[in-house]
């Protein structure tokens, strides 16, 4: 009988630790080659469909960016509640949740017009997204449920009260009954970047803002160093005089403030009117990108375009090989599947046990003994 | 002190260490160590924080692998890769630090490290069995977090025991315990090396090194420097050993007109009730502590210290505000952040997890406690950390106070339990704290360190500041304060002069005696 044992390593080793994520996508690229094979199709062929003709153009960039988008801003709010040790699994809830509240003015006041019609926007999908995440914060403080549990269920709720309200009481009267908003006004539009090269808009520029500045507080300013303390001995931080309940709220005010962002940036931008789905699983998603980009604001940037460039891969081979576009969603489980066992293998190493280690077996050991290398 | 080794020939020798060698970076923390421990001897190993007791330890341990030498067990030559290899061998260890679960039995604690799938209850039969035998009495059915320190390294002890090694290590045994259960241990460890088991014991209370242990190899920085009969010692020829050089005695100045000064800190009638089902209940609390002054609380470990400790340092608020006072100032409904305002400090017992974060580099560390009371140093406009001002203070605090590391800035848990101590004692000294309370302060730290601290404390006090010391330390107790008060069973006794307490008199509160009732007998936990 055998069994496997993970045995904490006493040091950890730091240029693994940042050459883990990189490690892990060859890990993905090699399993999906097999998965691939497996379909029936040449690996070479699908991988150059999946992962380099979705990228050869400049527009096709331009598509990345508005997928990576909304990715980066959720995933560097996650970050913070994760480093905080505080689990949010809903931002897809609080993401929804932001481009409904952000939704407000171009669907209730469509004759609202103006310069001031897009800020006030963005700051009602800020508010919609921090008031739905402080439901979880406020359980969470009150009365010590689960966060993960009550944060994921709310996201169930999001989806079902968009699916209500776009066929509901918002839905377009002129709409032939199509389960959709009115298409918002001019003035409510996110303005593209550069409009004659693609259709990129200011939700990646508030990605990149946002990746930067939360870099700038976590590894600069006070606050950043209140989350980490609570978040990896909550009991010295609670001698630093530091509140754990108040931290709680931050951490989900923030990240639900971000998700929201990320929300009515994609309504008011690549999608231009509310619909029963507007999303295809960013907040979900994110948190893959958030571990992938090892918790640090700057490497989710690129994390986000990695797992960007999967939801495009996703589409394309669906268009050129026929493949089910739920690949997407194997080749993102895969990653984070391999980031997190690249982790733990970081961390730990694996011992396999004979259930019988007796005597003879400390003889064999004892042939390698003068091996021991001299360190110096 | 007898000079090299010899070599095993007639086998009588169970543990033979030839030239072991451990390099962390670019510090050799154990420099070709030789050890040799005899069938039924108690061994000490004597040394300073930091001069590679605990990595000699975990490398016959399985916890660390060196990176030269031999072990020979038995005359065997040995790889011990793990401690489940050095357990097989015969190897078990007490730690300094227990691993119990507070929510679990003693038995089922005992269960989690055996892992052969014996049910619970002949584990407890077994184990009740062993400790009585061994006079350490211990109820296996009790939930850990309702035993005494002292109870819970018996729970170590027997678990050790029930995988009947030759050679035991303990760490720094007798750090938690009283006289009295000190006494005890050494009852079982002279019973064991009657049985014939070796003993490595570590410690740095060279007398009770003196009294039970027949042989001891000296460390210093990583190298032995010394074999000896601690017994044909002193403790001063054994702390030159240790320390290179002589340790200098604590000198306390006597304080007149004590009556007059400024009352500093003052808990007025604090009561608390337990917050878990595993803490004491604090009863009305009286105590007064003025400018110039060091006053001890002493008692058996469990008695409410820790409560009392968040209490008055605020991690825990008072209803009442008026309860803490600080610098004449209701302090009650103030965060611990508002007291150090006032111009309070505070060491907790727990180093690591509370009172530094372990994975978090010193400087980081020092901003833990400093980052409000320092907050126009260490912290600028918006919120933004100097980083620069932090790192040279923490240099500056790991000068003073004599921290040994491997690295520049390293993480806290990489420290020694003693260094980290000092850095985390000089954190707070370095703001001239006017009120200081201490728990534990030299808990696990080295004859040099712990007069280092100690008279670094009195001279605090001197300058003009209110120090409070809580210890289960009595020889401390008696070597720093200026009045002893006793807590017991969440209550505390009226404070004692120095000149009129007597161990017989502090033994007898710490056992739960009213002052004035010394005819009760002492009734030891």
């Amino acid at each position: 009988m055998m069994r496997l044992e993970l045995v904490k390593r006493p040091q950890r080793s730091a240029l693994f630790s940042m050459l883990s994520p990189f490690i892990a996508f060859a890990l993905t690229i090699i399993a999906g080659a097999i998965m691939f094979a497996l379909l029936g199709v040449n690996p070479l062929a699908a991988f150059k469909i999946y992962f380099i003709e979705p990228i050869s153009q400049v527009w096709q960039l331009h598509e990345l960016a508005i997928k990576a988008a909304p990715l980066i801003l959720i995933a560097v709010g996650l970050s913070v509640c994760y480093k905080a040790n505080i689990w949010n699994i809903g931002a897809e809830g609080q993401f929804i949740f932001g481009a409904i509240f952000g939704s407000i003015i171009p669907v209730l006041f469509p004759q609202f017009e103006g310069p001031l019609v897009l800020p006030l926007m963005l700051l009602l999908g800020m508010i919609g997204g921090a008031a739905y995440a402080s439901i979880p914060a406020l359980l969470k403080t009150r009365f010590s449920t689960n966060e993960i549990l009550t944060s994921l269920m709310l996201v169930y709720v999001a989806q079902l009260f968009l699916d209500w309200l776009v066929r509901g009481p918002w839905r377009d009267p002129q709409g032939h009954g199509f389960p959709q908003t009115i298409q918002f006004g001019d003035s409510a539009v996110l303005p593209e970047l550069m409009p004659d090269a693609g259709r990129a808009n200011w939700g990646f520029v508030f990605a990149l803002v946002a990746a930067v500045l939360v870099w700038l507080m976590m590894s600069r300013m006070l606050k950043g160093f209140e989350v980490r303390v609570l978040g990896s001995s909550p009991r010295a931080g609670r001698f630093a005089g530091f509140g754990l309940n108040r931290m709680v709220f931050f951490a989900f005010l923030l990240s639900g403030a971000l998700a929201g962002l990320a929300g009515i940036s994609e309504v008011s931008g690549a999608i231009g009117q509310l619909q029963p789905v507007i999303s295809p699983g960013y907040g979900f998603t994110a948190i893959i990108v958030a571990f992938l980009g090892r918790l640090n604001p700057l490497g989710i940037v690129a994390a986000g375009l990695v797992l960007a460039l999967t939801y495009l891969g996703g589409e394309a081979v669906q268009s050129a090989l026929g493949i089910s576009d739920k690949v997407a969603r194997v080749f993102q489980g895969m990653l984070l599947f391999f980031v997190l066992g690249c982790d733990t293998l970081i961390h730990y190493r694996i011992r396999l046990i004979g259930m019988s280690l007796t005597k003879p077996e400390g003889a064999a050991k004892l042939e390698t003994a003068p091996k021991l290398k001299e360190a110096r | 002190m007898g000079g090299t080794v010899s070599a095993n020939q007639d086998g009588a020798n169970l543990l033979e260490v030839r030239g072991l060698t451990k390099i962390f970076g670019t510090l050799t923390a154990c420099d070709h160590v030789d050890l040799n421990i005899a069938k039924g001897e108690i061994h000490a190993l004597l040394g300073e924080n930091g001069a590679g007791k605990s990595t000699l330890v975990k490398m016959l341990f399985g916890s660390l692998e060196p990176n030269s030498g031999e072990i020979f067990w038995n005359g065997d030559a040995v790889r011990i890769t793990s401690p489940g290899v050095a357990k097989k061998l015969g190897i078990g260890m007490v730690f300094q630090h227990f691993s119990l679960f507070e929510a679990l039995t003693a038995a089922e604690n005992i269960a989690l490290s055996l892992d052969d799938g014996s049910p619970i209850s002949s584990i407890a039969a077994k184990a009740r069995a062993l400790s009585y035998s061994y006079g350490l009495p211990l109820d296996p059915e009790s939930l850990v977090g309702d035993l005494s320190v002292g109870e819970r390294q018996r729970i170590e002890i027997i678990r050790c025991l029930l995988q009947t090694p030759q050679l035991i290590i303990l760490d720094e045994p007798t750090s938690v315990l009283t006289p009295q259960e000190a006494d005890k241990l050494f009852e079982t460890l002279e019973r064991l090396r009657s049985e014939g088991k070796s003993i490595l014991y570590i410690s740095h209370r060279l007398e009770e090194v003196k009294r039970i242990c027949d042989r001891a190899t000296v460390l210093r920085h990583g190298k032995v420097v010394g074999h000896c009969n601690p017994r044909e010692e002193t403790a001063a020829s054994l702390a030159r050993m240790m320390v290179g050089n002589e340790v200098q005695a604590v000198v306390r100045a006597p304080v007149a007109g004590i009556e007059t000064a400024s009352p500093l800190l003052e808990i007025r009638a604090l009561s608390r009730k337990p917050a878990t089902p595993f803490s004491i209940p604090l009863k009305n609390i009286n105590l007064t502590v003025r400018a110039g002054e060091v006053i001890g609380i002493a008692g058996v470990a469990g008695n409410g210290q820790g409560e009392f400790f968040e209490s008055v340092s605020g991690e825990v608020l008072q209803q009442d505000a008026a309860s803490v006072r600080i610098r004449g100032k209701d302090a009650g409904s103030l965060g611990i952040t508002g007291r150090r305002l006032l111009g309070a400090a505070f060491v907790p017992e727990e180093r690591l997890g509370h009172g530094a974060a372990p994975r978090m580099k010193l400087s980081e560390n020092l901003l833990l406690s400093r980052h409000a009371t320092d907050g126009k140093t260490f912290v600028g406009s918006g919120g933004m950390v100097k980083s620069g001002t932090v790192y040279a203070a923490a240099q500056r605090i790991i000068e003073v106070m004599d921290v040994r590391k491997s690295a520049p800035d390293p993480e806290a848990a990489a420290l020694s339990g003693g260094n980290l101590q000092k850095f985390i004692v000089g954190r707070e000294l370095d703001r001239r704290p006017s009120v200081m309370v201490v728990n534990q302060p030299t808990w696990g730290v080295d004859a040099g360190a712990a007069a280092h601290i100690r008279q670094a404390l009195i001279e605090l006090s001197r300058s003009g500041s209110a120090v409070l010391v809580i210890s289960q330390d009595l020889d401390e107790l008696f070597e720093i304060s200026d009045a002893i008060a006793v807590m017991h069973n969440g209550e505390l006794s009226k404070p004692l002069p120095i000149a009129e307490a007597t161990f017989e008199k502090i033994g007898l509160l710490m056992g739960g005696a009213e002052p004035g009732h010394a005819e009760h007998t002492l009734e030891t936990a």
